[in-house]
């Protein structure tokens, strides 16, 4: 227990003292120390994740592990805690893991950074590592809302790295404001559980779930889905996900495999006493992600530019976890998250490399013909393209099935459109490997003359995390295919297993080979189309709609952000200057104006001051003489009836 | 630990600022003055936490002399947890606002000498116990904002002056048509200001549903309340920087205090009575300046409405009448004076060097200077309530607080001031993308200088409190939670 404490303590502590070190030392260090210093302050966390990992592996789960009262209020006490389980060792090692290898390759993609903006940039990444490790091993909600807002602000800081370029600043604008709105959700949910149960803590909540009512759970768990899909980019709240391709190409690599879009999975499966308890929040949870994979695979496919195609199928995949977790596959869910986190690290990595040796070019339709100047990036991106498509026996295939295979046992039609989205991944994944690789340069002949492969700092990464892509799924074989699911056995005592969805091994064998066949059909077709005659003009009709992503953006501007700018005015220019602001200076000029009409009694003239005052006098005499006879009698004679 | 210290070391600061000569003897004698001032605060804080672990009583340190035997008025001092937070605070503004004011150049005797003066009234303020001394430290504390904007602000400073001015005067004479009412209608025969005479009298039924709105009005005007909060955003941004960072740091918690202190303690029969009316009022100054704030292109003006914004937060979680919330809005006001104070301060820093405020016109300032663009950045952040900062912290507590009134109309109410948290975010960013990163606008701008020395103490002394408390709060959960005790427990009594 002492021990566990204090290695935690360290995996959340490098990462931090790694920030500060860097972020107050930058102007002094030099580049090479700084990124050394960085990337080994992770290396140290991965380190202690594995020895917590074996650890977790070999005792089992503790309880939780409290450092101090962060809150204490009364009764209400809210600890920081660490919680460390089978759920949290996992994401434990990819954060630290894909963290530690995106660390490698930032130190030589962003070499021609200054030194000061280079220092920068690593203290941010190891604050994202930070808050993200602080977000898993959180032991209650609001420990998870800390490393939840802090995973924003460096989404913030690092989407808005170059800041002195206006676009990248609203990208990383709209990202922080997109995710406050499902804070907001995630908020009130906490709120909602402390009033209900004076408690925040998991292990508290979910043993006294029999105290909530179903409204109280449904509440709780819709609230907490709001948080979610805001942070995992899910439809309404996903347009700021794709636009956070403003930042460096590594941080797009952080952020959609290792830290921030995982979250709201990771919230969502460690609620899942919660949820499976729902049956609304649970289908609203499904029909969204389901929804989003499809909805984001179908604007993949007219995308040009390469980073947008990789971040949209980022929003589908995440799509498909929804749908996992909403039909109660959670280890599919973490699963995919993991095998995932492999595969989609290596394609923006490789994508970074391709717009490295491109000289920061993007779009696809300027490259082709990749293959023999980029030759590991290439055979790395095939290895990335092949396993996100679900081609047995890469990684994604395994946790893809799963989740297909629970949604099917749910719910066939949310079997269908799942199988269609991956037919849709393939081919988007393929057109967008064709177009880059295959074929023939289309670029400049300057450009051609400097493309280069780039150096090893970057390549290692890609080659760990290819041989991730290839293996990864090993860990989660059905047992339909011969294997005993080393996965699901470990996260059994997290998460719930939804007994009565298990399908026959025939039916598995059935939707295997299905969708196995519509994703190679897929494939074929991308590279018989793009590899020899990629599509360069514009598209029209429902191209045209996709290629502008289904004018959502515009569609928000009108609906949200116009009206809310006209109501600010409105308040700003009506209510404040015209009606209390002038209510004010009102009063100020009545005073001004009513003192002025009586200064005219003071006008210095003798004979009005006597008046006055011999009027003054009749009125005193008028009242007190004989007890106020005479007032009286006045009173009498004019008001008697 | 004799509390009159707070008040005595003040006023000999003062005194030794009018007798000596030049910036360099005044400045030095004032930021000596309130070192001593913040160095006798922690004395005080950590003599309070020794002698609380023991004491029960409500109120510790206390000194009584009766200096108006006829109307039995007393000078009657003693502290408690929530004192000693807002003590604490003012010292650590004071310190700052010196530092920032390092080259007031011009009149730099008498604008020293009034912000000492001005935390004289304010620790008067926080320590009294007798609501007329109390009173008179009020008004203490509200002249020298009208010299300090009248006289070394900027933009239409007679105009911003004036307004604060009257409309303060207009919350004090409420005031103290309350505390009369209170003096005159709470005991029979020996009428008596005594704060804990009071609050231990129960004051009758009727005379409390006619006075609290006064009293709570009245010093609702001094923190804001909507719609009585219109002379913040012009007396802020008129003030030069230093009374800015006092009035929004140290005044406007002069008037939550009061509302909590005094209205609400005394009064709990009609505090629940007008509860709704509070909170509407509070939700709608939240929503209202949040709103408001984001049309703003002038950075004070920004600062100055989401200041109304956020001191609706102190008022709403007073309103919410349950310990979590209240405990919540005196977090809220700490970390609100220290975040503005911060806010004010960075945008004093770019002010006197780019010589202008509008966010348009500004640009890039954080590659002309970092130091000062990552301060403003900071104060940005705990204004939309990152956690780690001490905004979250505090807005936190006093939402769960809220929630745990089980009333639907309040849950709404706390919904919708919780949806500030997203509007907050949008004009702090706003403001952070056009004024401190995007391209540098002006070519002259890359002449300007970053921080000096003094400025960087103030701003690292100021972040230092954000940060201990946004990380650590318990401590100052544990101080303010020992003087709500007291509140509570009268509240608690009523809503039986």
């Amino acid at each position: 227990m002492e021990i566990m404490k204090t290695l935690l303590a360290f995996i959340v502590l490098w990462p931090l003292v790694g920030f500060l070190v860097n972020g107050l030392g930058r102007n002094y260090f030099s580049k090479k120390r700084i990124a050394f210093y960085a990337s080994e302050q992770i290396f140290a966390s991965f380190i202690a994740s594995i020895i917590v990992f074996i650890l977790i592996k070999n005792n089992g789960a503790q309880g939780d592990i409290t450092y101090f009262n962060f809150i204490h209020i009364g009764k209400l006490i809210i600890p920081f805690a660490f919680k460390i389980d089978q759920l949290s060792a996992i994401f434990l090692l990819i954060i630290t893991g894909i963290g530690f290898l995106i660390h490698v390759y930032s130190a030589a993609y962003m070499q021609q950074e200054e030194q000061a903006h280079y220092g920068r940039y690593f203290s941010y990444l190891n604050l994202f590592i930070f808050s993200m490790l602080l977000l898993v091993l959180g032991a209650n909600y609001v420990i998870m809302f800390i490393g939840w807002e802090g995973v924003g602000l460096c989404s913030y800081l690092l989407i808005g790295f170059w800041f002195k370029n206006d676009n990248y600043n609203y990208a990383a604008k709209k990202a922080f404001i997109m995710n406050r709105i499902g804070d907001l959700g995630f908020l009130l949910a906490i709120f909602w559980m402390i009033a209900k149960l004076g408690t925040a803590n998991y292990s508290d909540v979910f043993s006294n779930v029999s105290q909530l009512s179903t409204t109280d759970i449904t509440a709780i768990t819709i609230l907490l889905f709001i948080g979610a899909m805001g942070k995992s980019a899910q439809i309404p709240l996903y347009t700021w996900l794709p636009d956070a391709m403003a930042g460096p190409t590594p941080v797009s690599a952080l952020i959609h495999a290792a830290t921030m879009v995982t979250a709201g999975i990771y919230m969502v499966a460690r609620s899942n006493v919660l949820y499976s308890l729902s049956e609304v929040a649970q289908n609203l949870v499904a029909i969204t992600g389901l929804v989003t994979a499809l909805f984001a695979a179908t604007i993949a496919i007219k995308q040009n530019d390469i980073k947008k195609v990789l971040a949209y199928s980022t929003v589908s995949q995440l799509g498909y976890m929804f749908l996992g977790l909403g039909v109660g596959a959670y280890t599919g869910a973490v699963f995919h998250v993991m095998t995932h986190a492999f595969f989609k690290a290596l394609l923006f990595l490789g994508a970074g490399s391709v717009i490295h040796a491109m000289h920061h070019e993007q779009d696809i339709r300027k490259m082709g013909g990749l293959k023999k100047y980029l030759p590991i990036t290439h055979i790395t991106f095939l290895i990335g393209c092949i396993a996100i498509s679900g081609i047995p026996p890469f990684s994604g295939f395994f946790s893809k099935d799963e989740i297909l295979a629970a949604a099917y046992a749910h719910n066939p039609v949310y079997w269908g459109i799942g199988v269609a989205t991956a037919g849709l991944t393939a081919f988007y994944m393929f057109r967008l490997y064709a177009t880059t690789f295959l074929g023939s340069f289309r670029g400049t002949p300057e450009q051609a003359h400097h493309l280069h492969e780039s150096p090893s700092a970057m390549t290692i990464p890609l080659i760990i995390l290819a041989i991730l892509s290839v293996v990864g799924g090993l860990v989660g074989v059905p047992e339909s295919l011969g294997g005993h699911h080393a996965l699901h056995q470990f996260l059994s005592p997290v998460l719930l297993t939804e007994v009565k969805y298990e399908t026959t091994h025939s039916t598995e064998y059935m939707l295997m080979g299905l969708s196995v066949a519509i994703a190679a059909t897929a494939i074929v077709i991308a590279i018989v189309t793009y590899s020899k005659k990629p599509q360069i003009s514009n598209s029209t009709g429902v191209g045209k709609l996709l290629e502008n992503k289904w004018y959502i953006d515009e569609l928000y501007d009108a609906i949200i952000v116009k009206p809310l700018g006209s109501l600010a005015s409105f308040l700003k220019n009506v209510i404040e200057k015209s009606g209390i602001d002038a209510a004010v200076n009102g009063v100020g000029k009545l005073v001004n104006y009513s003192s002025r009409q009586l200064r005219l009694l003071q006008n210095g003239q003798v004979g009005g001051y006597i008046l006055l005052m011999v009027l003054g006098m009749i009125v005193i005499v008028l009242i007190w003489v004989n007890d106020g006879y005479i007032y009286r009698f006045l009173m009498n004679l004019f008001f008697a009836k | 630990m004799n509390l009159s210290f707070l008040i005595i070391l003040p006023l000999i600061t003062a005194i030794i600022i009018l007798f000596v000569k030049g910036l360099k003897q005044v400045r030095t004698v004032a930021l000596a003055g309130s070192l001593l001032q913040l160095a006798l605060v922690f004395n005080l804080l950590f003599q309070y936490l020794k002698e609380r672990a023991s004491n029960t009583a409500p109120m510790l340190f206390q000194y009584d002399y009766n200096w108006f035997d006829s109307l039995n008025i007393h000078y009657h001092v003693g502290v408690d947890g929530i004192s000693v937070a807002m003590i604490l605070l003012t010292s650590l503004v004071v310190v700052a606002g010196v530092l920032v004011s390092w080259a007031q150049e011009t009149l730099s005797k008498e604008f020293f000498f009034l912000l000492i003066f001005l935390s004289l009234g304010a620790y008067g303020f926080f320590i009294s116990l007798d609501l007329f001394t109390m009173f008179f430290f009020l008004e203490v504390a509200v002249i020298p904002k009208f010299l300090l904007i009248g006289i070394w602000g900027s933009g239409k400073k007679e105009y911003s002056a004036m307004k604060l001015a009257l409309m303060l005067m207009g919350g004090s004479a409420l005031i103290f048509v309350g505390l009369a009412g209170v003096y005159y209608y709470t005991f029979s025969n020996n009428q008596s200001f005594d704060l804990l005479a009071i609050a231990q009298a129960n004051i009758p039924l009727l005379t409390q549903k006619i006075f609290f709105p006064f009293l709570f009005i009245g010093f609702g005007i001094f923190t804001a309340l909507f719609p009585f909060h219109t002379w913040v955003p012009d007396g802020h941004s008129s003030a030069p920087t230093a009374a800015s960072m006092f009035l929004a740091g140290i005044s406007m918690k002069l008037g939550g205090y009061g509302c909590l202190r005094v209205a609400t303690y005394l009064m709990p029969d009609a505090a629940h009575e007008y509860q709704w009316i509070i909170i509407l009022l509070s939700t709608i100054g939240i929503i209202y300046g949040a709103f408001a704030t984001m049309m703003q292109k002038d950075l004070k003006y920004i600062n100055a409405y989401s200041s109304v914004s956020h001191t609706g937060f102190v008022l709403f979680g007073i309103g919410m009448l349950t310990r979590t919330s209240i405990n919540g809005a005196v977090m809220q006001m700490v970390s609100h004076g220290l975040m503005t104070a911060l806010f004010f301060a960075a945008i004093g820093m770019i002010y006197s060097r780019a010589h202008t405020r509008m966010v348009d016109q500004l640009g890039g300032m954080l590659k002309v200077m970092p130091f000062i663009s990552t301060v403003f950045m900071i104060a940005g952040l705990t204004s939309l309530g990152l956690p780690g900062f001490s905004g979250f912290v505090a807005e936190m507590t006093v939402f769960m607080g809220s929630w745990q009134n089980a009333d639907t109309m309040y849950r709404v109410a706390t919904i919708l001031a919780c949806a500030s948290i997203v509007v907050t975010a949008v004009y702090i960013l706003r403001a952070a993308g056009q004024a401190i990163m995007g391209p540098v606008t002006n070519e002259q701008y890359n002449q300007l200088t970053d921080a000096r020395w003094n400025e960087k103490f103030a701003a690292a002394l100021l972040i230092i409190a954000i940060v201990v408390i946004g990380i650590a709060p318990f401590w100052l959960n544990d101080l303010i939670g020992s003087g709500t005790n007291t509140i509570m427990n009268k509240v608690l009594m009523i809503l039986k």
